[in-house]
């Protein structure tokens, strides 16, 4: 019990301490540069308003989704750090598909999000492709899809989208596709997008396959030891090739409870950054399911009490960008000081047991 | 040199030293004397506390309790520059030197300081090699060098740093027996020239052969000294263990006409149209230890990768039990039954941040009892692993632990547990026991004994010849990726196979 009690104590002491350490250096940073420390910590640990708390928890479902993306690849040492680029890819495809109106009701809301995780799972698909067959890295080649996702949705939109005023976005979905959701608060308060279930659905599905399944052994072995991997007879290639796949596919759906909820077209009102923040939330909760709830889930509430800086303080908002960052780095440094420490741990409670031949007892060292 | 105290008269002298690392003892009570000018061998199994005493002395680690006196004087190491301050030098059991560099950039690394890194420096080491007949061309790239000259570098790295204390970890684990004589030739022509030496290791009649004393060590503390002359290698090895050494001898052949796996004219060509294996052609029979002789790097890997997948032969077939399988894939391969004992354990054979159980999983992925459909049997597998580590002797506080945390010895357990689990039709063992201790060392043997009795072929690679002529039924020696003779384990001697080993021309004619 009290073993279960230290680990999970363990468990916690990286991120708390990382965002302890970081809110101590942000702090230092706007006392340097001539702003109010105290003002900028009273209102980031104020008790955010009802309108921002379900800000945050549709945020959060968006960063999770985007934190699962990229923590597929992750646990297979794959960086795939064009979670962006096929997402942006996916929801200008869905969007599109969904403003057609082909479809009736709520198959107008399926359709496009399978489009949505094809979509995604194609572009993440050319970076595994090329990996496999030609040894290119994934890191630069989502680094580039990243940047031609950008241009050609930009293009796309500007030739076939609908030009209102200075902007320009997709045609609308019919208002019986709407999945605005539940209202927690009063309706100015405004809703729980109905898809942010998504986040959900994936965070429970990705634990099941990572830890329930043969594919996700593989998976895990080979993030964990290739050359064990291939040796215990998994093809990494194929391996590989799967996982940037599902990565993308899971990127497919980052944006889809907003579209569905609150924006309705692709344009203006699509939320660009969320795959490179799933980047720092996967970091965060160490791939695991479960920690990047923690994750998600901070860095919603960090954007959305940042919001009041402007309002309330003479604090810039980007200040919680470097708050954000010194998170991901100090919790990055703190994981493995604890790694370390467990494998002492462990290595400790090993060499308790190994010495064991029989005449131990009267020779025990104090 | 005119030693005005009696006690300086040795080199080292360690007094009561303990360890102590949370909840384990290192060490406890060490005492060792050293006399200079003499080789002094610290002999013990894995895990006796030898590599942590030694790191002690060498400044790696600081001992809780006791003295360290080196030339008379007490002395306190902060870290090994103190050490070598001192005189005293390591050889580490892996050579740390870089391969792109020459001989002479290796030697002055880190010690540009004493002659620079220009003629000063090239003329010492021509020197020190010269008079020690080390034969070493400091101009030469360190990646041309073989094993035995690697070493030797290693040790002319320590000289040239000043030291008159040398010590050498387990320095014959990586050399054949030639080598192995030249390696002492050398070290008696240091010690002729008043250097110390302390060789560490576990190989009982390489110790007897060179050392002057003898200290054993046990459990963390040292159980007694003996001199060459008035001690045998049982009696050595009864203080080592506490009791009897165990033998890899097989009683009777059980050699069956099954013939189970054939290689035919199996060549390995790497991308740049290098052979590394060429024309391999043999046959294993159910019930048969097949044997393969050779220095590390002539292509015993690419076999074992060849036979079990990993690499596509370019040319040759490999058949199981009649059935070709050199299209098969790793897994198609292991699920036909072969299972596989990797040379490099940490690389190949072990998820290290995974606890055991899932590392039971490991190579059975499409196997019950481990997993089921496409499901990971989780219980499957614990209860599985809990019979390895009751079968096989693993030592562990449970299988939840990471398989990091064990020692080699009891890693490698595993492995062969795992890897006979669901009754293998041939095995392929790289070096099994190989940085096991030798109660590890004996288990393993039994169960590929025991394995082999009941019918399993055995390909066995190993550096170890006693184990290799122990154990096999039939011997193949590999030279450069071809095989160049067969022996037969009943009459060879460790030295004849070890001339066929380097191709050299053997004065007994051993090998045909």
């Amino acid at each position: 019990m009290s073993d279960l009690l230290r680990r999970t104590a363990l468990t916690l002491l990286a991120p708390v301490s990382a965002i302890v350490v970081a809110m101590i250096i942000t702090s230092a940073l706007i006392a340097v540069s001539g702003g109010s420390a105290t003002d900028f910590l009273s209102v980031i640990f104020s008790v955010p308003e009802n309108r921002l708390i379900v800000n945050m928890i549709n945020q959060s479902a968006l960063i999770y989704m985007s934190g699962l993306a990229a923590a597929i690849g992750f646990r297979m040492n794959l960086f795939n750090i064009g979670v962006e680029g096929q997402y942006r890819v996916a929801s200008y495809g869905a969007a599109t598909l969904a403003g057609a109106a082909i479809f009736p009701g709520i198959l107008n809301v399926i359709i496009p999000i399978l489009f949505a995780i094809v979509l995604g799972a194609a572009w993440a698909g050319i970076a595994g492709l090329l990996k496999v067959t030609r040894g290119v890295s994934e890191v630069i080649s989502t680094i580039m899809l990243n940047a031609i996702a950008i241009t050609l949705t930009g293009y796309l939109l500007n030739k076939y989208g609908q030009h209102v005023g200075n902007g320009v976005r997709t045609t609308p979905i019919p208002e019986s596709s709407h999945l605005t959701g539940w209202y927690p608060f009063t309706r100015a308060d405004g809703p729980v997008w109905t898809l942010a279930i998504l986040a959900v659905f994936l965070g429970v599905g990705f634990w099941v396959v990572l830890n329930k399944t043969r594919f996700g052994f593989d998976l895990r072995a080979t993030g964990l030891s290739e050359t064990a991997a291939v040796a215990s007879g998994v093809k990494v290639g194929r391996m590989v090739l799967y996982s940037m796949l599902l990565s993308g596919a899971v990127a497919g759906l980052i944006w889809m409870p907003a579209f569905y909820g609150a924006a309705h077209s692709y344009g203006t009102a699509f939320q660009a950054g969320l795959g490179f923040t799933g980047i720092a939330v996967a970091l965060l909760g160490r791939n695991q399911p479960v920690g990047i709830i923690f994750g998600a889930a901070l860095f919603a509430f960090l954007n959305e009490q940042a919001n009041r800086l402007t309002i309330e303080t003479d604090v810039s908002v980007s200040v919680v960008q470097i708050t954000q960052g010194i998170i991901v780095l100090s919790v990055v440094v703190m994981y493995e000081v604890v790694r370390r420490y467990r494998i002492r741990l462990e290595q400790r409670q090993v060499a308790e047991r190994e010495p064991a031949p029989p005449p131990a007892p009267e020779e025990v060292p104090a | 040199m005119a030693d005005a105290e009696a006690g300086s008269r040795d080199a080292v002298r360690l007094r009561g030293i303990t360890k102590r690392f949370p909840g384990v003892v290192a060490n406890h009570d060490v005492d060792i004397t050293i006399g200079r000018g003499t080789v002094h061998a610290l002999i013990g199994e894995n895990g006796a506390g030898k590599s942590t005493l030694m790191k002690i002395l060498y400044g790696v680690q600081r001992p809780d309790e006791g003295t360290i006196t080196v030339n008379g004087d007490d002395v306190t190491f902060h870290s090994p520059t103190d050490a070598i301050e001192h005189g005293i030098g390591m050889v580490f059991q892996d050579f740390m030197l870089a391969d792109n560099l020459t001989v002479l950039e290796n030697v002055v690394l880190g010690a540009e300081k004493l002659r620079g890194i220009g003629d000063k420096a090239r003329d010492a080491i021509a020197e020190i090699s010269r008079v020690y007949g080390f034969g070493i061309d400091p101009d030469v790239l360190v990646e041309r060098l073989g094993v035995g000259d690697r070493q030797r570098v290693e040790i002319l790295k320590v000289l040239y740093r000043g030291a008159q204390i040398v010590i050498l970890d387990e320095p014959t684990a990586v050399l054949v027996p030639q080598e192995v004589d030249a390696l002492f030739d050398n070290l008696r022509g240091l010690k002729n020239e008043g250097y110390t030496i302390l060789f560490i290791s576990h190989k009982l009649d390489e110790v007897l052969a060179i050392a002057d004393d003898i200290t054993v060590m046990r459990q963390g503390t040292t159980v007694g000294e003996a001199k060459p002359g008035s001690v045998t290698e049982h009696q050595l090895a009864e203080m080592m263990v506490g009791s009897e050494l165990p033998s890899p001898e097989t009683a009777e052949s059980t050699v069956t006409d099954d013939v189970l796996l054939t290689l035919d004219g199996v060549t390995l060509t790497d991308e740049r149209g290098r052979q590394l294996l060429s024309d391999i052609s043999f046959t294993i029979h159910r019930g048969e230890v097949l044997g393969i002789a050779g220095v590390e790097g002539n292509g015993q890997e690419e076999l074992v990768e060849t036979i079990m997948g990993i690499q596509a032969a370019s040319a040759g077939t490999v058949s199981l039990q009649g059935k070709d399988m050199t299209e098969w894939d790793t897994r198609e391969r292991r699920e036909a039954g072969i299972g596989w004992i990797p040379a490099d354990r940490h690389r190949h054979a072990l998820l290290l941040d995974s606890p055991l159980w899932e590392n039971r999983i490991l190579g059975f992925q499409t196997r019950e009892p481990a997993v089921r459909g496409l499901w990971i049997d989780r219980s499957g597998a614990r209860t599985d692993t809990e019979r390895i580590v009751r079968e096989y002797d693993v030592r562990t506080p449970g299988i939840d632990t990471l398989s990091r945390a064990l020692s080699g010895g009891n890693q490698q357990k595993l492995i062969v547990g795992r890897e006979m689990s669901n009754d293998p039709i041939l095995l392929i063992a790289s070096h099994p026991t190989r940085g096991v201790d030798v109660g590890a060392q004996a288990a393993i043997w039994e169960h590929i004994k025991t394995a082999r009795r009941k019918g399993l072929a055995v390909l066995l690679i190993s550096a170890d010849l006693d184990e290799l002529i122990g154990l096999s039924d039939t011997i193949e020696v590999i030279l450069r990726g071809r095989l160049v003779a067969e022996v037969d384990p009943q009459t060879v001697t460790p030295q004849q196979l070890g001339s066929a080993m380097t191709g050299g021309d053997d004065d007994e004619e051993g090998a045909a």
